[in-house]
């Protein structure tokens, strides 16, 4: 579709809910894994039967404290529960508990990756607040089917302020807020088993404008591609109408992928009027300066601390960040580091083996690499000079393939490298007495000719010899 | 020969079945053959469990027999249909819970259990406690044990009329806005309705959440402190109970009650009431003062608006309780093409009309641009009426008050004008917007023979306070209670 | 004499939010009940309320919160044993259109 995109500003606030990684149910001591047989983790609370009353779940404001803090929010010490009213076959008690005036968190921002040009862009959030999780409905020909496992699990709802101006920025949010909760443990932000969704709202306007143009609400993507696709095709389809001199319709619409175009809903027969008011089932939420402080005390060390914590540890700003950006691939080469002294390396092995092999599996990181610890053996071999650097090399990609060890795939594969000195010589003496012309240019200054002479060493030692070896008695030979 | 050990109260009851004069087993079978008699006339119970009531009067007499049983082991209760017990229907006299037999027991059900006393039955009730006279309950009211023509009062009539009538020891009701103390005060028996947060409500099925509060009804103040000792007390499952010790509130029963200052609101003795029922709570009040307390004038200033504020919180947040059913988890479902109609339906055929009235008012009193004006209003004149209170009890220890402008009145008399029902309600609901113990005890009887009840109203958590006044009374006060007509 | 409070219009726009279907004859009289009532709470506007706090709850202050652990065992078919209609370990409802 072609638009007169550089006349217009597109105006984007995301709202993310996200699944709290607790064992039980906000409001009951139902377990919340996923995956369990239809409506094996309900019990009379979260299946909404008469006479129940909720029960706050500590670990529940313990991880929205966490993500607040991650986020630089203010932490409310004093919230409120409030019902939040409508009917819907998967919401047991006609009303969900949720947080509506004075929500745990508010403020806050996220910062996120600089940009090529090395520029930051800041996104203010407006408030997280808690709530409960709907059940699900599945949908068959002529019947639905309800299922309560999912009811009452913990859920955040983090909202940004309208300062995504991009579908691109929107991808960069997300993914920097996925990575900060999975790195608070709040959440395992796993879009795919629906514990991670988002909701955009999107509105153009022409640049240099300061109000803002019609929103339009795209609810319920569960992919950072569909959520990029969804805006990119939303802000053109607004600009289309707004070139043409008509109105953007404050409308509610979903994600075709297939057909890879937003539609507004069916239009709802009954409007939603959510008659929010204070839940008198649970006194207000208390959050003394104590617990506060507690919860950051006991919270795992935030992306943007663990980066500044490997600069100082000797990375680079740019090694830092990359291997900061996803968790798993932090903490990954952590764990390959005890027994080896070079950092530096472990980190571009990591950068540059692991990362390529992960980026090609369809598997998660965790499941589609060797494991660090057998990295890290690698390592340690090319750190002692066991083996060469392109036998590592040879030994990864096999162990990816195996799911073999280090120790036994370089023994396997016969990698192990030759530093024995005499026996580096003496291939060497022999090389240097067959080709007596070139050693006498050599000498005379045909200083090229170096290389010539360490690949055949090389060769004659099979590729085994250590080129360090190698060369050192190359050069005390050839010197004369 | 009849034994009639259904006249007992709990702690005669109590007594005997610990001196091994009596069984738990007699005595169930006596409430079980009263209830056999009079219910046709009386109709208290929704369903009688008179297999699981023997079976539990074995029990118990198993327990009693090995001596050391708690003093409700054996004791016969009538449980307002209101309360969770499991695997017996719970309907709060509504076709939409008809059929409906929860999987759970209520917190107090549970603590009655483990003292081992008895439920004979669950009572009648106005459907989902919206009532003060039980004529809402979809399975026909509940007559007056003293005069069938007249009603049994409400929501929890049932429970009052059958302990009033000896087909139980003491029952279990509820009271949101009075729905223990005035029919207590119309069945000419003791009900209490405790501090606010005093008991647990897990298991009760809510009306109106900031309200509602469980209590018992007894044949006397003692039996009372004796249930209420049991019922009473944190539970982790209700995050609004409360923590605070729980009292032996027998100990209170001293029967002293020099000293004591009883305030008497000036807005409660108001035009329109019935002569003899102000009568017989001045007379009431007289006799405490020769029992060496003294009496004091105070105001409660905001008592005109207590049923206004009410109606507008207590429907709002019972249009939120009752959203739940739908027809989808369990209750009554009226089949349908789509979802909406599955509800619009089986709520429309479910619910009764005063059910349907109080939703519709209360999801106004929230909607869209109607929320200041009328719930928050409400919650905010609630603000001044337990500011009245506070502030009355600066002067005095207790407010003794009528329970209701009159005496039972004949079924079907109040139907056709809700607000004239409502207004019924006026001496007993700033109690329960205040969150105070309130109780309610015969004190006197009108010229025909109907019971008049008095309110004794104590700071929160001041229910010793209430009955050692009550029991003082009860054990010299010259008023006799009448024997029931059923 | 005052304005009524309540049309028929906003009657069955409340009964539409509460889901309850209204016969013509339950509307009206839904409609009078409701303007009744709506009179009478009126009296509570002869009351200055500005910097009243309004009471949400009459409890104590302070939040109980319990510890994050699984205390329920699977019971699917003691939870479906109410289920107006069941397939399998699912509650059926009419087929829902989004």
């Amino acid at each position: 579709m072609t638009t007169n995109r550089e006349a217009y500003e597109a105006v984007i606030g995301l709202e993310v809910h996200t699944h709290l990684l607790t064992h039980s149910k906000i409001f009951c001591g139902c377990s919340t894994t996923f995956g369990a047989g239809p409506n094996e983790n309900v019990c009379p609370i979260c299946m909404g039967m008469p006479g129940v009353l909720p029960v706050l779940n500590r670990r529940v404001v313990e991880l929205a404290i966490r993500t607040g803090l991650a986020a630089h929010c203010t932490i409310a010490p004093y919230s409120i529960f409030d019902r939040k009213s409508y009917f819907y076959p998967d919401l047991p008690k006609g009303y969900q508990i949720s947080q509506y005036e004075t929500p745990i968190c508010k403020g806050g921002y996220i910062d996120l990756p600089p940009t090529e040009n090395g520029e930051t862009r800041r996104v203010r959030l407006t408030r997280i607040h808690i709530e409960e999780d709907a059940g699900k409905n599945i949908h068959g020909d002529s019947a639905s089917l309800v299922d309560f496992n999912r009811s009452g699990v913990p859920l955040i709802e983090i909202v940004s302020e309208p300062d995504l101006r991009s579908a691109e920025d929107a991808g960069a949010y997300l993914r920097q807020l996925r990575a900060i909760l999975r790195y608070v443990d709040a959440s395992d932000g796993k879009m795919e088993e629906g514990s991670f969704r988002c909701d955009c709202n999107v509105s153009v306007r022409k640049r240099g404008a300061t109000e803002y143009g019609v929103r339009t609400e795209i609810k319920n993507l569960n992919s950072f591609r569909f959520v990029e696709d969804a805006i990119e095709y939303e802000v053109d389809r607004q600009i289309a109408i707004v070139e043409s001199g008509g109105r953007v319709a404050q409308e509610t619409h979903l994600w075709d992928p297939a057909r890879k175009e937003t539609r507004p809903m069916r239009s709802k027969e009954y409007a939603n009027d959510y008659r929010y008011f204070p839940e008198p089932d649970l006194p207000p939420l208390v959050v003394p300066v104590e617990m506060v402080d507690q919860v950051r005390a006991s919270m795992p060390e935030l992306p943007a601390d663990r980066k500044a914590r490997y600069v100082r540890e000797g990375l680079t700003e740019y090694e830092a960040g990359v291997l900061i950006a996803d968790r798993d691939v932090a903490d990954y080469f952590e764990a390959t580091l005890p027994g080896l002294k070079n950092r530096k390396a472990a980190a571009n092995w990591v950068m540059t083996e692991v990362l390529r092999v992960a980026r090609d599996s369809d598997k998660p990181f965790v499941e589609a690499v060797p494991p660090a610890a057998e990295v890290g053996a690698l390592l340690q071999m090319v750190e002692a000079q066991k083996i060469s650097l392109n036998a590592a090399k040879t030994a990864f990609a096999a162990m990816v393939k195996s799911g073999k060890g280090a120790d036994a795939t370089v023994a396997e594969l016969g990698l192990a490298q030759v530093s024995d000195e005499s026996a580096i010589a003496a291939a060497i003496d022999k090389i240097l007495a067959s080709e007596p012309e070139k050693v006498a240019e050599y000498r005379a200054g045909r200083d090229k000719l170096f290389g010539f002479f360490v690949g055949a060493a090389m060769k004659a030692m099979g590729g085994k010899a250590n080129p360090k070896v190698i060369n050192e008695i190359l050069r005390a030979k050839l010197a004369g | 020969m009849t034994s009639e050990l259904n006249k007992l109260t709990i702690a005669e009851a109590s007594s005997k079945l610990r001196a091994h004069e009596i069984t738990a087993t007699q005595l169930t079978r006596d409430c079980l053959d009263r209830i056999a008699a009079a219910e046709a006339k009386l109709h208290a119970f929704i369903t009688v469990c008179e297999k699981e009531a023997l079976d539990q009067a074995r029990a118990a007499d198993a327990r009693l027999a090995a001596g050391n049983a708690p003093a409700l082991c054996g004791i016969p209760l009538g449980i307002k249909d209101i309360y969770a017990t499991k695997g017996v229907r719970t309907t709060c006299a509504s076709r939409i819970l008809e059929h409906f037999v929860p999987p759970f027991d209520a917190t107090v059900i549970e603590r009655l259990r483990a003292d081992g006393a008895i439920f004979v039955g669950k009572t009648n009730m106005d459907e989902f406690a919206m009532g003060s006279s039980t004529e809402n309950s979809a399975f026909g009211a509940t007559t007056n044990p003293h005069d069938t023509s007249r009603v049994a009062g409400g929501s929890s009539g049932g429970s009052a009329a059958a302990v009033a009538a000896h087909e139980c020891l003491g029952s279990l009701g509820t009271d949101t806005g009075g729905s223990i103390r005035e029919p207590a005060s119309f069945c000419g028996v003791v009900g209490i309705k405790p501090t606010y947060s005093r008991v647990s409500r897990y298991g009760v099925v809510a009306y109106a959440s900031s309200l509602d509060q469980v209590g018992p009804f007894t044949k006397s103040v003692r039996d009372a402190a004796i249930l209420l000792r049991t019922l009473a007390g944190k539970d982790v499952r209700d995050s609004t109970c409360s923590a605070r010790p729980v009292p032996d509130y027998e100990r209170a029963l001293t029967g002293d009650v020099k000293g004591l200052r009883i305030g008497v609101p000036r807005e409660f003795f108001v035009e329109g009431m019935q002569p003899e029922v102000e009568q017989s709570v001045r007379a009431a009040l007289k006799h405490y003062e020769s029992l060496g307390a003294s009496t004091v004038e105070v105001s409660l200033p905001h008592t005109g608006y207590a049923v206004a504020a009410y109606y507008l919180v207590a429907t709002a947040e019972a249009s939120a309780n009752l959203a739940r059913y739908d027809g989808i988890r369990y209750g009554l479902r009226v089949n349908a093409e789509d979802n909406v109609a599955l509800y619009e339906t089986t709520r429309a055929q479910g619910f009764g009309a005063e059910v349907k009235r109080r939703i519709m008012l209360g999801t106004f009193a929230l909607s869209a641009g109607y929320y200041d004006a009328y719930y928050l209003k409400g919650q905010k004149v609630r603000t001044l009426i337990r500011n009245d209170f506070e502030r009355a009890f600066e002067q005095c220890d207790l407010i003794v008050t009528p329970v209701a402008p009159t005496t039972a009145f004949k079924l079907g008399e109040k139907m056709n004008d809700p607000l004239t029902m409502y207004l019924s309600d006026i001496f007993t609901i700033s109690v329960n917007l205040a969150g105070l113990p309130g109780m309610a005890m015969p004190c006197g009887h009108d010229a025909n023979n109907l019971p008049i009840g008095m309110q004794l109203i104590a700071p929160p958590f001041a229910e010793e306070t209430i009955l050692r006044a009550g029991d003082a009374f009860e054990r010299t006060g010259s008023f006799k209670p009448r024997t029931p007509v059923v | 004499m005052a304005a009524a409070k309540i049309t028929l219009e906003q009657v069955r726009h409340v009964a539409r939010l509460a889901r309850l279907e209204l016969s013509p004859s339950d509307e009206e009289r839904l409609r009078a009940d409701m303007d009744e009532m709506l009179a009478y709470v009126d009296k509570l506007n002869e009351l200055d309320t500005k910097d009243v706090a309004p009471t949400t709850q009459v409890g104590e202050a302070g939040t109980p919160m319990r510890d994050d652990v699984v205390t329920n065992q699977p019971a699917a078919d003691a939870m479906l044993a109410n289920a107006p209609s069941r397939d399998r370990d699912y509650f059926k409802v009419p087929k829902i259109i989004e």
